[in-house]
Protein backbone atom coordinates (compact mmCIF):
# COMPACT_ATOMS: atom_id res chain seq x y z
CA UNK A 1 0.00 0.00 0.00
CA UNK A 2 1.57 3.52 -1.21
CA UNK A 3 0.24 6.34 0.50
CA UNK A 4 -0.67 7.88 -2.64
CA UNK A 5 -4.54 8.69 -2.49
CA UNK A 6 -4.01 9.25 -6.63
CA UNK A 7 -1.53 8.10 -8.93
CA UNK A 8 -2.19 8.08 -12.92
CA UNK A 9 0.23 7.05 -15.28
CA UNK A 10 0.36 8.30 -19.18
CA UNK A 11 -3.37 9.20 -18.65
CA UNK A 12 -4.82 9.27 -22.52
CA UNK A 13 -7.87 10.78 -24.16
CA UNK A 14 -9.26 11.89 -27.23
CA UNK A 15 -12.48 12.39 -29.08
CA UNK A 16 -12.38 11.15 -32.73
CA UNK A 17 -8.87 12.98 -33.90
CA UNK A 18 -8.88 15.77 -31.15
CA UNK A 19 -6.29 14.60 -28.19
CA UNK A 20 -7.68 16.18 -25.15
CA UNK A 21 -5.07 14.25 -22.70
CA UNK A 22 -1.72 13.46 -24.00
CA UNK A 23 -0.45 11.12 -21.82
CA UNK A 24 0.42 12.55 -18.27
CA UNK A 25 1.68 11.34 -15.10
CA UNK A 26 0.03 11.99 -11.73
CA UNK A 27 0.83 11.54 -8.08
CA UNK A 28 -1.37 12.86 -5.37
CA UNK A 29 0.35 11.97 -2.05
CA UNK A 30 -2.89 11.48 1.07
CA UNK A 31 -4.09 14.07 2.80
CA UNK A 32 -2.69 17.50 0.79
CA UNK A 33 -4.54 19.42 -1.96
CA UNK A 34 -3.11 18.96 -5.17
CA UNK A 35 -4.40 21.25 -7.93
CA UNK A 36 -4.84 20.81 -11.66
CA UNK A 37 -4.35 24.53 -12.79
CA UNK A 38 -5.00 25.34 -16.58
CA UNK A 39 -6.92 27.46 -18.96
CA UNK A 40 -10.39 26.77 -20.62
CA UNK A 41 -10.23 24.04 -22.67
CA UNK A 42 -6.72 22.25 -21.34
CA UNK A 43 -8.34 18.92 -20.19
CA UNK A 44 -8.82 19.42 -16.82
CA UNK A 45 -12.61 18.54 -16.60
CA UNK A 46 -11.49 15.30 -18.65
CA UNK A 47 -8.74 14.57 -15.71
CA UNK A 48 -11.80 14.42 -13.07
CA UNK A 49 -14.15 12.72 -15.35
CA UNK A 50 -11.26 9.87 -15.38
CA UNK A 51 -10.37 9.61 -12.58
CA UNK A 52 -13.96 9.81 -10.63
CA UNK A 53 -14.94 6.79 -12.97
CA UNK A 54 -17.39 9.06 -15.22
CA UNK A 55 -15.88 8.32 -18.30
CA UNK A 56 -13.25 5.69 -19.24
CA UNK A 57 -9.42 6.60 -19.94
CA UNK A 58 -7.95 6.37 -23.70
CA UNK A 59 -6.80 3.69 -25.19
CA UNK A 60 -2.72 3.28 -24.27
CA UNK A 61 -3.18 4.72 -20.75
CA UNK A 62 -1.41 3.14 -17.85
CA UNK A 63 -2.83 2.20 -14.69
CA UNK A 64 -4.72 4.18 -12.52
CA UNK A 65 -5.44 3.94 -9.16
CA UNK A 66 -7.47 5.70 -6.47
CA UNK A 67 -7.85 5.27 -2.41
CA UNK A 68 -6.00 2.19 -2.83
CA UNK A 69 -8.15 0.65 -5.88
CA UNK A 70 -7.86 -0.28 -9.35
CA UNK A 71 -9.91 1.98 -11.13
CA UNK A 72 -10.26 -0.29 -14.25
CA UNK A 73 -10.65 -3.57 -12.12
CA UNK A 74 -12.78 -2.25 -9.41
CA UNK A 75 -14.47 1.59 -10.42
CA UNK A 76 -17.20 0.57 -7.96
CA UNK A 77 -14.79 0.89 -4.48
CA UNK A 78 -13.15 3.84 -6.02
CA UNK A 79 -17.01 5.58 -5.99
CA UNK A 80 -17.32 4.40 -2.70
CA UNK A 81 -13.92 5.93 -1.69
CA UNK A 82 -14.91 9.22 -3.35
CA UNK A 83 -16.88 12.48 -3.43
CA UNK A 84 -17.43 14.40 -6.78
CA UNK A 85 -18.10 18.46 -7.15
CA UNK A 86 -18.65 19.15 -10.65
CA UNK A 87 -18.59 22.30 -12.20
CA UNK A 88 -21.69 22.47 -12.83
CA UNK A 89 -24.15 22.04 -9.84
CA UNK A 90 -25.15 18.38 -9.12
CA UNK A 91 -27.90 19.24 -7.17
CA UNK A 92 -31.47 18.03 -7.67
CA UNK A 93 -32.80 22.09 -8.33
CA UNK A 94 -36.92 20.40 -8.00
CA UNK A 95 -36.25 19.47 -4.30
CA UNK A 96 -35.66 21.16 -1.33
CA UNK A 97 -31.81 21.28 0.23
CA UNK A 98 -32.56 19.34 2.95
CA UNK A 99 -34.41 16.62 0.24
CA UNK A 100 -31.22 16.58 -1.76
CA UNK A 101 -29.16 15.85 1.65
CA UNK A 102 -31.63 12.93 2.44
CA UNK A 103 -31.37 11.35 -0.51
CA UNK A 104 -27.52 11.42 -0.64
CA UNK A 105 -28.24 10.13 3.25
CA UNK A 106 -30.43 7.29 1.58
CA UNK A 107 -28.11 6.42 -1.37
CA UNK A 108 -25.15 6.25 0.83
CA UNK A 109 -27.39 3.70 3.14
CA UNK A 110 -27.06 5.41 6.37
CA UNK A 111 -29.84 4.32 8.67
CA UNK A 112 -32.93 7.00 8.90
CA UNK A 113 -31.87 8.50 12.32
CA UNK A 114 -28.16 9.04 11.02
CA UNK A 115 -28.87 10.48 7.92
CA UNK A 116 -31.28 12.73 9.13
CA UNK A 117 -28.33 13.96 11.92
CA UNK A 118 -25.75 14.10 9.43
CA UNK A 119 -27.95 15.89 6.72
CA UNK A 120 -28.79 18.50 9.34
CA UNK A 121 -25.14 18.42 10.71
CA UNK A 122 -23.60 18.94 7.18
CA UNK A 123 -26.87 21.78 6.47
CA UNK A 124 -25.57 23.70 9.63
CA UNK A 125 -22.11 23.35 9.20
CA UNK A 126 -22.69 24.95 5.37
CA UNK A 127 -25.05 27.80 6.65
CA UNK A 128 -28.01 25.96 4.94
CA UNK A 129 -30.30 25.32 8.14
CA UNK A 130 -32.56 28.49 6.83
CA UNK A 131 -32.93 27.41 3.11
CA UNK A 132 -32.92 23.80 3.94
CA UNK A 133 -36.64 23.64 3.22
CA UNK A 134 -36.52 25.73 -0.20
CA UNK A 135 -36.42 24.29 -3.25
CA UNK A 136 -32.55 24.77 -4.71
CA UNK A 137 -33.42 25.91 -7.68
CA UNK A 138 -34.07 29.60 -6.15
CA UNK A 139 -30.52 29.10 -4.29
CA UNK A 140 -27.75 31.35 -4.90
CA UNK A 141 -24.64 30.42 -7.21
CA UNK A 142 -22.46 30.25 -3.95
CA UNK A 143 -25.23 28.47 -1.55
CA UNK A 144 -25.38 26.11 -4.40
CA UNK A 145 -21.59 25.58 -4.43
CA UNK A 146 -22.34 24.92 -0.80
CA UNK A 147 -25.29 22.35 -0.95
CA UNK A 148 -23.28 20.64 -3.20
CA UNK A 149 -20.55 20.31 -1.58
CA UNK A 150 -22.51 19.29 1.69
CA UNK A 151 -24.01 16.38 -0.64
CA UNK A 152 -20.61 15.39 -1.27
CA UNK A 153 -19.49 15.04 2.15
CA UNK A 154 -22.19 12.68 3.14
CA UNK A 155 -20.49 9.53 2.79
CA UNK A 156 -17.35 10.72 4.19
CA UNK A 157 -15.03 10.16 1.70
CA UNK A 158 -11.41 10.28 2.10
CA UNK A 159 -10.67 11.81 -1.52
CA UNK A 160 -12.93 14.76 -3.11
CA UNK A 161 -12.31 16.08 -6.31
CA UNK A 162 -13.54 19.77 -6.67
CA UNK A 163 -13.48 20.90 -10.21
CA UNK A 164 -13.44 24.24 -10.68
CA UNK A 165 -15.26 25.12 -7.18
CA UNK A 166 -15.30 28.69 -7.54
CA UNK A 167 -15.56 29.30 -11.11
CA UNK A 168 -18.63 31.95 -11.06
CA UNK A 169 -18.49 33.05 -7.52
CA UNK A 170 -18.69 36.24 -5.89
CA UNK A 171 -15.05 37.04 -3.79
CA UNK A 172 -16.89 36.63 -0.75
CA UNK A 173 -18.80 32.84 -1.83
CA UNK A 174 -15.09 31.93 -2.90
CA UNK A 175 -13.00 33.03 0.49
CA UNK A 176 -15.96 30.95 2.41
CA UNK A 177 -14.99 28.26 -0.15
CA UNK A 178 -11.51 28.59 0.55
CA UNK A 179 -12.18 28.08 4.06
CA UNK A 180 -14.65 25.35 3.40
CA UNK A 181 -11.86 23.24 1.38
CA UNK A 182 -8.83 23.94 4.16
CA UNK A 183 -11.06 22.78 6.57
CA UNK A 184 -11.47 19.53 4.97
CA UNK A 185 -8.06 19.13 4.26
CA UNK A 186 -7.14 19.50 8.66
CA UNK A 187 -9.79 16.65 8.66
CA UNK A 188 -7.27 14.61 6.41
CA UNK A 189 -9.16 15.00 3.35
CA UNK A 190 -7.36 14.51 -0.33
CA UNK A 191 -8.86 17.22 -2.08
CA UNK A 192 -8.33 16.99 -6.36
CA UNK A 193 -8.78 20.29 -7.03
CA UNK A 194 -8.74 21.93 -10.92
CA UNK A 195 -8.86 25.67 -10.81
CA UNK A 196 -8.05 28.24 -13.92
CA UNK A 197 -7.27 31.20 -11.24
CA UNK A 198 -3.61 31.16 -10.16
CA UNK A 199 -4.23 33.02 -6.69
CA UNK A 200 -6.22 30.17 -5.72
CA UNK A 201 -3.82 27.58 -6.42
CA UNK A 202 -1.33 29.77 -4.84
CA UNK A 203 -3.57 29.70 -1.43
CA UNK A 204 -4.59 26.20 -1.32
CA UNK A 205 -2.45 24.01 -3.07
CA UNK A 206 0.44 21.85 -1.52
CA UNK A 207 1.01 20.90 -5.20
CA UNK A 208 0.60 22.32 -8.50
CA UNK A 209 0.75 20.87 -11.82
CA UNK A 210 -0.06 23.14 -15.00
CA UNK A 211 -1.83 21.55 -17.49
CA UNK A 212 -1.50 22.54 -21.17
CA UNK A 213 -2.60 21.59 -24.28
CA UNK A 214 -3.25 17.67 -23.09
CA UNK A 215 0.09 17.99 -21.34
CA UNK A 216 1.78 18.94 -17.88
CA UNK A 217 3.58 21.91 -18.73
CA UNK A 218 5.31 22.04 -15.13
CA UNK A 219 4.60 20.64 -11.55
CA UNK A 220 6.18 21.56 -8.20
CA UNK A 221 5.49 23.56 -5.45
CA UNK A 222 3.91 27.18 -5.76
CA UNK A 223 7.26 28.22 -4.78
CA UNK A 224 9.45 25.42 -6.91
CA UNK A 225 7.20 26.74 -9.57
CA UNK A 226 7.60 30.20 -9.07
CA UNK A 227 11.78 29.95 -9.08
CA UNK A 228 11.09 28.33 -12.89
CA UNK A 229 10.73 32.08 -14.36
CA UNK A 230 12.61 35.24 -13.86
CA UNK A 231 9.93 38.06 -13.35
CA UNK A 232 11.34 39.62 -10.15
CA UNK A 233 12.17 43.24 -9.92
CA UNK A 234 11.79 46.39 -7.62
CA UNK A 235 9.55 49.07 -7.87
CA UNK A 236 10.14 52.93 -7.01
CA UNK A 237 7.44 55.05 -7.11
CA UNK A 238 8.02 58.91 -6.95
CA UNK A 239 5.79 62.25 -6.21
CA UNK A 240 8.41 64.41 -7.04
CA UNK A 241 8.61 64.41 -11.35
CA UNK A 242 12.01 66.03 -11.35
CA UNK A 243 13.60 63.19 -8.87
CA UNK A 244 11.46 60.86 -11.13
CA UNK A 245 12.95 62.07 -14.18
CA UNK A 246 16.66 62.06 -12.88
CA UNK A 247 16.11 58.34 -11.37
CA UNK A 248 14.66 57.48 -14.18
CA UNK A 249 18.22 58.72 -16.86
CA UNK A 250 20.63 57.32 -14.20
CA UNK A 251 19.41 53.85 -13.74
CA UNK A 252 19.32 53.31 -17.15
CA UNK A 253 17.23 49.95 -18.38
CA UNK A 254 14.24 50.29 -16.60
CA UNK A 255 10.33 50.00 -16.73
CA UNK A 256 8.73 52.96 -16.53
CA UNK A 257 5.09 54.70 -16.00
CA UNK A 258 5.50 58.12 -16.38
CA UNK A 259 1.43 58.47 -15.25
CA UNK A 260 2.37 56.97 -11.81
CA UNK A 261 5.98 58.23 -11.15
CA UNK A 262 6.98 54.67 -11.14
CA UNK A 263 10.12 52.71 -12.18
CA UNK A 264 10.33 48.92 -12.46
CA UNK A 265 13.94 47.75 -12.06
CA UNK A 266 14.34 44.19 -13.07
CA UNK A 267 15.73 42.38 -9.71
CA UNK A 268 15.95 38.74 -7.70
CA UNK A 269 15.14 41.10 -4.96
CA UNK A 270 18.33 40.00 -2.87
CA UNK A 271 20.19 42.06 -0.31
CA UNK A 272 22.98 42.30 -1.93
CA UNK A 273 21.04 43.84 -5.27
CA UNK A 274 18.32 46.13 -2.94
CA UNK A 275 21.84 47.16 -1.67
CA UNK A 276 22.90 48.16 -5.09
CA UNK A 277 20.11 49.78 -5.93
CA UNK A 278 19.56 52.22 -3.19
CA UNK A 279 23.36 52.96 -3.02
CA UNK A 280 22.56 54.23 -6.34
CA UNK A 281 19.92 56.05 -5.54
CA UNK A 282 21.57 57.78 -2.54
CA UNK A 283 24.95 58.81 -4.51
CA UNK A 284 22.21 60.63 -7.24
CA UNK A 285 20.85 62.34 -3.93
CA UNK A 286 17.21 61.11 -4.73
CA UNK A 287 14.44 59.66 -2.85
CA UNK A 288 11.60 57.64 -3.66
CA UNK A 289 8.46 57.56 -1.91
CA UNK A 290 8.06 53.97 -1.73
CA UNK A 291 9.94 50.86 -2.65
CA UNK A 292 8.44 47.39 -3.24
CA UNK A 293 9.91 44.21 -3.98
CA UNK A 294 7.92 42.16 -6.87
CA UNK A 295 8.67 38.38 -6.60
CA UNK A 296 7.52 36.08 -9.71
CA UNK A 297 4.43 35.17 -8.90
CA UNK A 298 1.90 32.43 -10.42
CA UNK A 299 0.89 34.50 -12.93
CA UNK A 300 4.73 35.08 -14.86
CA UNK A 301 4.86 31.52 -14.27
CA UNK A 302 1.62 30.71 -15.75
CA UNK A 303 1.83 32.71 -19.06
CA UNK A 304 5.61 31.43 -19.27
CA UNK A 305 4.32 27.99 -19.87
CA UNK A 306 1.50 28.11 -21.53
CA UNK A 307 2.81 30.26 -24.21
CA UNK A 308 1.17 33.57 -23.58
CA UNK A 309 3.30 36.24 -23.62
CA UNK A 310 3.54 38.40 -20.23
CA UNK A 311 2.57 41.68 -20.68
CA UNK A 312 3.67 43.49 -17.28
CA UNK A 313 1.16 45.34 -14.87
CA UNK A 314 -1.99 43.38 -16.81
CA UNK A 315 -1.26 39.64 -15.92
CA UNK A 316 -2.93 39.90 -12.94
CA UNK A 317 -6.06 41.54 -14.14
CA UNK A 318 -6.67 38.86 -16.51
CA UNK A 319 -6.21 36.49 -13.49
CA UNK A 320 -8.94 37.85 -11.91
CA UNK B 1 -25.46 -5.59 0.85
CA UNK B 2 -26.14 -8.52 -2.16
CA UNK B 3 -26.34 -7.09 -5.47
CA UNK B 4 -30.03 -7.42 -5.75
CA UNK B 5 -30.76 -5.64 -2.50
CA UNK B 6 -28.59 -2.96 -3.34
CA UNK B 7 -30.90 -2.51 -6.46
CA UNK B 8 -34.03 -2.56 -4.76
CA UNK B 9 -32.35 -0.17 -2.16
CA UNK B 10 -31.48 2.35 -4.29
CA UNK B 11 -34.28 1.52 -7.13
CA UNK B 12 -36.77 2.74 -4.31
CA UNK B 13 -34.39 6.31 -3.42
CA UNK B 14 -34.38 7.05 -6.60
CA UNK B 15 -38.50 6.08 -7.04
CA UNK B 16 -39.37 8.32 -4.20
CA UNK B 17 -37.40 11.05 -5.63
CA UNK B 18 -39.28 10.89 -8.90
CA UNK B 19 -42.61 10.97 -7.26
CA UNK B 20 -41.18 13.70 -5.15
CA UNK B 21 -40.65 15.57 -8.79
CA UNK B 22 -44.39 14.72 -9.51
CA UNK B 23 -45.60 15.46 -6.61
CA UNK B 24 -43.94 18.90 -6.09
CA UNK B 25 -44.78 19.66 -9.91
CA UNK B 26 -48.06 18.16 -10.95
CA UNK B 27 -48.58 20.36 -13.77
CA UNK B 28 -47.28 18.03 -16.21
CA UNK B 29 -48.70 15.11 -15.70
CA UNK B 30 -52.32 17.19 -15.05
CA UNK B 31 -51.76 18.51 -18.74
CA UNK B 32 -51.53 15.39 -20.13
CA UNK B 33 -54.46 14.13 -18.79
CA UNK B 34 -56.13 17.04 -20.88
CA UNK B 35 -56.13 15.65 -23.49
CA UNK B 36 -57.93 11.85 -23.23
CA UNK B 37 -60.45 13.75 -21.13
CA UNK B 38 -61.21 16.20 -23.81
CA UNK B 39 -61.35 13.69 -26.91
CA UNK B 40 -64.05 11.66 -24.51
CA UNK B 41 -66.08 14.47 -23.60
CA UNK B 42 -66.00 15.40 -27.00
CA UNK B 43 -66.29 12.50 -29.15
CA UNK B 44 -69.14 11.24 -26.56
CA UNK B 45 -71.09 14.22 -26.25
CA UNK B 46 -70.48 16.13 -29.61
CA UNK B 47 -69.80 13.06 -31.56
CA UNK B 48 -71.23 10.68 -29.56
CA UNK B 49 -75.26 10.14 -31.65
CA UNK B 50 -73.55 10.29 -34.79
CA UNK B 51 -70.52 7.59 -33.55
CA UNK B 52 -73.27 5.67 -32.02
CA UNK B 53 -75.60 5.06 -35.01
CA UNK B 54 -72.25 4.39 -37.15
CA UNK B 55 -71.09 1.82 -35.24
CA UNK B 56 -74.42 -0.05 -35.14
CA UNK B 57 -75.28 0.56 -31.37
CA UNK B 58 -78.79 0.23 -32.15
CA UNK B 59 -79.50 3.68 -33.26
CA UNK B 60 -78.52 6.83 -31.80
CA UNK B 61 -77.96 5.70 -27.81
CA UNK B 62 -74.89 7.75 -26.84
CA UNK B 63 -74.46 5.04 -24.17
CA UNK B 64 -73.31 2.44 -26.60
CA UNK B 65 -70.58 4.60 -27.80
CA UNK B 66 -69.76 5.10 -24.40
CA UNK B 67 -68.80 1.76 -23.85
CA UNK B 68 -67.07 1.27 -26.89
CA UNK B 69 -64.73 4.40 -26.73
CA UNK B 70 -63.43 4.07 -23.21
CA UNK B 71 -61.33 1.17 -23.16
CA UNK B 72 -59.59 3.01 -25.92
CA UNK B 73 -59.69 6.09 -24.18
CA UNK B 74 -57.82 4.12 -21.22
CA UNK B 75 -55.16 2.93 -23.24
CA UNK B 76 -54.43 6.39 -24.83
CA UNK B 77 -54.35 7.86 -21.08
CA UNK B 78 -51.10 5.32 -20.80
CA UNK B 79 -49.94 6.95 -24.11
CA UNK B 80 -49.93 10.31 -23.40
CA UNK B 81 -48.54 9.76 -19.64
CA UNK B 82 -45.94 8.32 -20.92
CA UNK B 83 -44.99 11.47 -23.17
CA UNK B 84 -44.80 13.23 -19.72
CA UNK B 85 -41.63 10.22 -19.01
CA UNK B 86 -39.93 11.00 -22.11
CA UNK B 87 -40.03 14.70 -20.73
CA UNK B 88 -38.84 14.32 -17.54
CA UNK B 89 -36.39 11.47 -18.50
CA UNK B 90 -34.33 14.06 -20.58
CA UNK B 91 -34.64 16.84 -18.75
CA UNK B 92 -33.30 14.79 -15.97
CA UNK B 93 -30.58 13.46 -17.95
CA UNK B 94 -29.05 17.51 -18.37
CA UNK B 95 -28.82 18.00 -14.42
CA UNK B 96 -26.06 17.80 -12.74
CA UNK B 97 -26.82 15.49 -10.34
CA UNK B 98 -27.17 12.84 -12.97
CA UNK B 99 -23.44 13.01 -12.92
CA UNK B 100 -23.23 12.54 -9.42
CA UNK B 101 -25.61 9.30 -9.47
CA UNK B 102 -22.66 7.97 -11.67
CA UNK B 103 -19.68 8.40 -9.55
CA UNK B 104 -21.78 7.19 -6.29
CA UNK B 105 -20.85 3.32 -5.61
CA UNK B 106 -24.81 2.97 -6.53
CA UNK B 107 -26.76 0.37 -8.23
CA UNK B 108 -26.11 1.82 -11.89
CA UNK B 109 -29.45 1.16 -13.24
CA UNK B 110 -31.58 2.10 -10.16
CA UNK B 111 -32.16 5.39 -11.89
CA UNK B 112 -33.89 4.53 -14.24
CA UNK B 113 -35.75 1.93 -12.66
CA UNK B 114 -36.95 4.82 -10.34
CA UNK B 115 -38.06 6.81 -13.56
CA UNK B 116 -40.27 3.43 -14.80
CA UNK B 117 -41.50 2.89 -11.87
CA UNK B 118 -42.54 6.20 -10.94
CA UNK B 119 -43.80 6.65 -14.55
CA UNK B 120 -45.98 3.63 -14.59
CA UNK B 121 -47.60 4.67 -10.70
CA UNK B 122 -48.57 7.98 -12.23
CA UNK B 123 -49.55 5.98 -15.77
CA UNK B 124 -52.02 3.79 -13.31
CA UNK B 125 -53.24 6.78 -11.16
CA UNK B 126 -54.23 8.87 -14.71
CA UNK B 127 -56.08 5.51 -15.68
CA UNK B 128 -58.36 5.56 -12.53
CA UNK B 129 -58.82 9.51 -13.02
CA UNK B 130 -59.90 8.67 -16.42
CA UNK B 131 -61.81 6.03 -15.84
CA UNK B 132 -63.78 7.93 -13.18
CA UNK B 133 -64.67 10.00 -15.63
CA UNK B 134 -65.91 7.12 -17.81
CA UNK B 135 -67.39 5.75 -15.46
CA UNK B 136 -69.03 9.07 -14.39
CA UNK B 137 -70.43 9.74 -18.06
CA UNK B 138 -72.25 6.24 -17.85
CA UNK B 139 -69.77 4.05 -18.61
CA UNK B 140 -70.51 0.00 -17.15
CA UNK B 141 -68.84 -3.14 -17.42
CA UNK B 142 -70.66 -5.93 -19.07
CA UNK B 143 -71.09 -8.98 -16.62
CA UNK B 144 -67.04 -8.59 -16.02
CA UNK B 145 -66.02 -11.34 -13.53
CA UNK B 146 -63.49 -10.41 -10.81
CA UNK B 147 -60.74 -12.62 -12.58
CA UNK B 148 -61.67 -10.11 -15.65
CA UNK B 149 -61.58 -6.89 -13.71
CA UNK B 150 -57.92 -8.69 -12.71
CA UNK B 151 -57.15 -9.07 -15.98
CA UNK B 152 -57.84 -5.72 -17.48
CA UNK B 153 -55.62 -4.08 -14.53
CA UNK B 154 -53.16 -6.11 -15.11
CA UNK B 155 -52.87 -5.40 -19.07
CA UNK B 156 -53.20 -1.55 -17.95
CA UNK B 157 -50.05 -2.49 -15.64
CA UNK B 158 -47.99 -4.19 -18.82
CA UNK B 159 -48.93 -2.04 -21.58
CA UNK B 160 -47.88 1.17 -19.19
CA UNK B 161 -44.47 -0.45 -18.26
CA UNK B 162 -44.02 -1.69 -22.23
CA UNK B 163 -44.66 2.40 -23.07
CA UNK B 164 -42.21 3.49 -20.62
CA UNK B 165 -39.59 1.61 -21.05
CA UNK B 166 -39.62 2.96 -24.66
CA UNK B 167 -40.59 6.48 -23.74
CA UNK B 168 -37.55 6.27 -21.28
CA UNK B 169 -35.04 5.54 -24.35
CA UNK B 170 -37.08 8.66 -26.02
CA UNK B 171 -35.87 10.47 -22.82
CA UNK B 172 -32.56 9.36 -23.41
CA UNK B 173 -32.04 9.89 -26.48
CA UNK B 174 -33.40 13.31 -26.86
CA UNK B 175 -31.11 16.08 -25.74
CA UNK B 176 -33.80 18.29 -24.42
CA UNK B 177 -37.50 18.56 -23.55
CA UNK B 178 -38.19 19.76 -26.58
CA UNK B 179 -37.08 17.14 -28.76
CA UNK B 180 -38.41 14.37 -25.98
CA UNK B 181 -42.29 15.52 -26.73
CA UNK B 182 -41.57 15.36 -30.48
CA UNK B 183 -40.02 12.35 -30.43
CA UNK B 184 -42.77 11.16 -28.11
CA UNK B 185 -45.41 11.95 -30.92
CA UNK B 186 -46.26 8.03 -31.94
CA UNK B 187 -47.23 7.56 -28.31
CA UNK B 188 -50.04 10.33 -29.00
CA UNK B 189 -50.54 9.28 -32.50
CA UNK B 190 -51.25 5.82 -32.19
CA UNK B 191 -54.19 5.32 -30.43
CA UNK B 192 -55.68 7.51 -33.11
CA UNK B 193 -54.72 5.50 -35.38
CA UNK B 194 -56.41 2.58 -33.72
CA UNK B 195 -59.66 0.76 -33.26
CA UNK B 196 -60.10 3.22 -29.86
CA UNK B 197 -62.88 5.47 -31.86
CA UNK B 198 -64.20 3.46 -34.81
CA UNK B 199 -63.86 -0.02 -35.51
CA UNK B 200 -61.66 -1.60 -37.33
CA UNK B 201 -64.21 -3.08 -39.88
CA UNK B 202 -65.22 0.83 -40.60
CA UNK B 203 -62.22 1.61 -41.81
CA UNK B 204 -60.63 1.65 -45.55
CA UNK B 205 -59.43 -1.93 -46.51
CA UNK B 206 -55.78 -0.36 -47.39
CA UNK B 207 -55.61 0.94 -43.78
CA UNK B 208 -57.34 -1.86 -41.51
CA UNK B 209 -53.60 -3.99 -41.46
CA UNK B 210 -52.06 -0.70 -40.00
CA UNK B 211 -54.38 -0.14 -37.19
CA UNK B 212 -55.00 -3.58 -36.34
CA UNK B 213 -51.51 -4.93 -35.67
CA UNK B 214 -49.91 -1.26 -34.28
CA UNK B 215 -49.71 -2.03 -30.23
CA UNK B 216 -52.79 -0.05 -29.83
CA UNK B 217 -55.04 -1.89 -31.21
CA UNK B 218 -54.68 -5.59 -30.08
CA UNK B 219 -54.82 -4.09 -26.45
CA UNK B 220 -57.67 -1.70 -26.56
CA UNK B 221 -59.58 -4.92 -28.12
CA UNK B 222 -58.43 -7.03 -25.30
CA UNK B 223 -59.53 -4.54 -22.63
CA UNK B 224 -63.17 -4.69 -24.58
CA UNK B 225 -63.12 -8.33 -24.57
CA UNK B 226 -62.64 -8.79 -20.48
CA UNK B 227 -64.95 -5.52 -19.94
CA UNK B 228 -67.62 -5.70 -22.14
CA UNK B 229 -67.67 -9.48 -22.84
CA UNK B 230 -67.06 -9.00 -26.46
CA UNK B 231 -64.41 -10.89 -28.80
CA UNK B 232 -60.98 -11.02 -27.28
CA UNK B 233 -60.09 -13.82 -30.39
CA UNK B 234 -56.19 -13.37 -31.32
CA UNK B 235 -55.87 -9.74 -29.66
CA UNK B 236 -55.14 -11.45 -26.26
CA UNK B 237 -51.59 -12.89 -27.63
CA UNK B 238 -50.94 -10.09 -29.65
CA UNK B 239 -51.37 -7.18 -26.74
CA UNK B 240 -49.10 -9.91 -24.60
CA UNK B 241 -46.25 -10.28 -27.27
CA UNK B 242 -46.64 -6.10 -28.20
CA UNK B 243 -46.23 -5.19 -24.68
CA UNK B 244 -43.37 -8.18 -23.77
CA UNK B 245 -41.37 -7.26 -27.57
CA UNK B 246 -41.88 -3.64 -26.06
CA UNK B 247 -40.84 -3.53 -22.65
CA UNK B 248 -37.06 -5.66 -23.86
CA UNK B 249 -36.90 -3.90 -26.60
CA UNK B 250 -37.21 -0.48 -24.28
CA UNK B 251 -35.44 -1.91 -21.60
CA UNK B 252 -32.17 -2.88 -23.39
CA UNK B 253 -32.44 0.28 -25.64
CA UNK B 254 -32.57 2.28 -22.38
CA UNK B 255 -29.51 0.72 -20.74
CA UNK B 256 -27.39 0.73 -23.81
CA UNK B 257 -28.16 4.58 -24.01
CA UNK B 258 -27.31 4.74 -20.10
CA UNK B 259 -24.21 3.09 -20.23
CA UNK B 260 -23.25 4.80 -23.22
CA UNK B 261 -20.45 7.40 -22.16
CA UNK B 262 -21.69 10.74 -21.32
CA UNK B 263 -19.99 13.24 -23.24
Amino acid sequence: MTDAAITAHDLRKSYGDTTVLDGIDLTVPRGTIFSLLGPNGAGKTTVVKILSTLIQPGPGSGPIRVGGHDLAADPQAVRAAIGVTGQFSAVDGLITGEENMLLMADLHHLPKREGRRVAAGLLERFDLTEAARKPASTYSGGMKRRLDIAMTLVGDPRIIFLDEPTTGLDPRSRHSMWQIIRALVADGVTVFLTTQYLEEADELADRIAVLNDGTIAAEGTAEELKRLVPGGHVRLRFTDPAAYRRASAALGEVHRDDDALALQIPSGGSQRELHALLGRLDALGVEADELTVHTPDLDDVFFALTGDAVIPGQAKETAR
Amino acid sequence: MSTLSLAVRDSSTMLRRNLLHARRYPSLTLNLLLTPVMLLLLFVYVFGDTMSAGIGGGGADRSAYVAYIVPGILLMTIGSTTVGTAVSVSNDMTEGIIARFRTMAIHRGSVIVGHVVGSVIQSVASVVVVGAVGLAIGFRSTDATVLEWVAAFGLLVLFATALTWIAVGMGLVSPNAEAASNNALPLILLPLLSSAFVPLDAMPGWFRPIAEYQPFTPAIETLRGLLLGTGIGHHGWLALAWCLGLAVLGHRWSAARFDAEPK
